[in-house]
């Protein structure tokens, strides 16, 4: 359908003058964006700016109510079929890790490979345990989500979605649930996957990560984008004031 | 007033002929109405208004009055009704047991759909989330998470209405039903006893419960496997 050129200039995510209501309440105002494949954009700003609702619009976990969304050339609309493809394409990673409680980490890793992708068993297990490892922590694959530290949780929620060999994942502050000490095994596999090409766009207030990883840092205030720079020229040269007090904030302790 | 214990020696093993119909009623009422409370449940959460409102209407009329006037209205007033005594299902309500069964049946599964549905009010949206972000369907997520998960957060309320389902089964007795109830009013009105008999037959009722409460138990447990830390 599309031509090699047109698959490697085409944003992987395009979002064009995307608004989103909750009711009266305006959560995101004219959203512009761009995402070119492989790249890492860390999405930040103060809590309720609108960032966990910007990226729940792309895989459509809230419907945005004008604009258009579009993933790998696949528009967002009602159409069921559509909302399936680019969730095939789209995996996501939330605070609250979310993994299955009742299924053990192998399970939670497989469940999806066998009724989405029809993927056989044994296969999928092969997969899971090909992504346990990659996450470091195959010999946990036999037990129970709860048995799991917060920190080996989230990178069990990281490996099952890569199971389903994704083009793009949304991390929702994957950190923030997190005790200090297991922040960073978490960040170490995102560092990871982000040097393997991944496309990533991160909700975080991990500074040092988005520093050293991020292709573009996005400031967030009031459901809009405020700023957009890369990471050196964000936080060395912010331009807008909001985004000064913000970046001070954040950065003073 | 003497305490007659050979007379509850006597006694005992009469009533126990009627475990058998006492059973019964539990186990087919309790059967019946599960079904129908998953199916009014689904009604419920359809989010379909002319599925739901029927169901809420059901649950409304069956929770809201005495299941003893509803034994009475089936076993009574149905038969009065031509177009009942020439439906297939009058080989059921001519029979007080298939009155009683089908009362107890209706009545139940009122009452276990709304605990179902608490059940599946209390799953975490975070996991359906996480199961539509993977891709699973509607029917998808209804049968692997939120099911399972439901079950493990229903079954102590269900535990409790079975128990009280047991209970009900003695009011079959007021429409001439010989279960354990019934044989106990029996024997009072032979032996002038009431004291001995009915608190043998509370006993009987009792080791009942115990023996359901113990099986929940095991069944709690074993749902609940993955909650705890220890494996
Ligand atoms: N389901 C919802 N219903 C109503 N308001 C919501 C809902 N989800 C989010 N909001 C509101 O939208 C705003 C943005 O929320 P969110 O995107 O979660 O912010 P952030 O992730 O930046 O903290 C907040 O004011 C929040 O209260
Ligand atoms: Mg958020």
């Amino acid at each position: 359908m599309d031509s090699m050129t047109d698959t490697e200039t085409r944003p992987l995510i395009k979002m064009i003058k995307v608004n989103k209501f909750f009711g009266p309440f305006q959560a995101l105002k004219n959203i512009d964006l761009e995402v070119y494949k492989g790249e890492k954009i860390v999405i930040c700003g103060p809590s309720g700016s609108g960032k966990s609702t910007l990226i729940r619009c792309i895989n459509r976990l809230e419907e945005h109510n004008d604009g258009n969304i579009i993933i790998d050339g696949i528009e967002l609309t009602d159409k069921v079929e559509d909302i399936d493809a680019v969730r095939r394409e789209v995996g996501m990673v939330f605070q609250s890790f979310n993994l299955f409680p009742h299924m053990t980490i192998a399970k939670n890793l497989m469940i999806a490979q066998q009724l989405v992708r029809k993927t056989p068993k044994a296969k999928a297990r092969e997969i899971a345990m090909l992504y346990l490892e990659r996450v470091k922590i195959p010999e946990q694959a036999d037990k129970y989500p709860i048995q799991l530290s917060g920190g080996q949780q989230q990178r069990v929620a990281i490996a099952r979605a890569l199971c389903m060999r994704p083009e793009i994942i949304l991390f929702d502050e994957p950190t923030s649930a997190l005790d200090p000490e297991m922040i960073n095994e978490v960040l170490d596999v995102m560092i990871d996957l982000a040097r393997d090409g991944m496309t990533m766009v991160c909700v975080t207030h991990e500074m040092g990560f988005a520093r050293s990883v991020a292709d573009r840092v996005i400031f967030m205030d009031a459901g809009e984008i405020v700023e957009q720079a890369e990471p050196a020229e964000f936080f060395d040269n912010p331009e807008n004031e909001r985004t000064k007090v913000f970046l001070n904030q954040i950065l003073s302790h | 007033m003497s305490f007659d214990l050979s007379l509850i020696l006597e006694s005992l093993p009469l009533m126990l002929a009627g475990i058998g119909i006492t059973l019964k009623l539990l186990l087919v009422s309790g059967f019946l109405g599960l079904i129908l409370a998953v199916a009014l449940l689904l009604m419920r959460i359809s989010g379909k208004f002319y599925l739901d409102w029927p169901a809420q209407a059901y649950i409304y009329v069956f929770r809201g009055t005495p299941i003893l006037v509803q034994i009475f209205i089936i076993y009574y007033g149905l038969p009065q009704f031509e177009a009942v005594r020439d439906s297939i299902f009058w080989h059921i309500l001519r029979e007080p047991t298939g009155c009683a069964i089908v009362a107890l049946t209706l009545n139940t599964g009122a009452y276990v759909s709304e605990i179902l549905r608490g059940g599946v009010l209390g799953v975490d949206r975070g996991l359906l989330e996480a199961g539509s972000a993977l891709g699973m369907s509607a029917r998808h997520k209804f049968v692997y998470i939120t099911t399972p998960i439901a079950t493990r957060l229903s079954l102590p309320a269900y535990s409790n209405d079975v128990i009280s389902l047991l209970k009900s089964t003695a009011l079959a007795s007021t429409i001439t039903i010989a279960d354990m109830t019934g044989i106990a009013r029996t024997i009072v009105a032979d032996t002038y006893a009431p004291y001995e008999i009915f608190i043998s037959l509370a006993i009987v009722y009792m080791i009942f419960t115990l023996g359901l409460q113990k099986l929940f138990g095991v069944i709690e447990r074993y749902l609940g496997r993955y909650t705890r830390r220890d494996g």
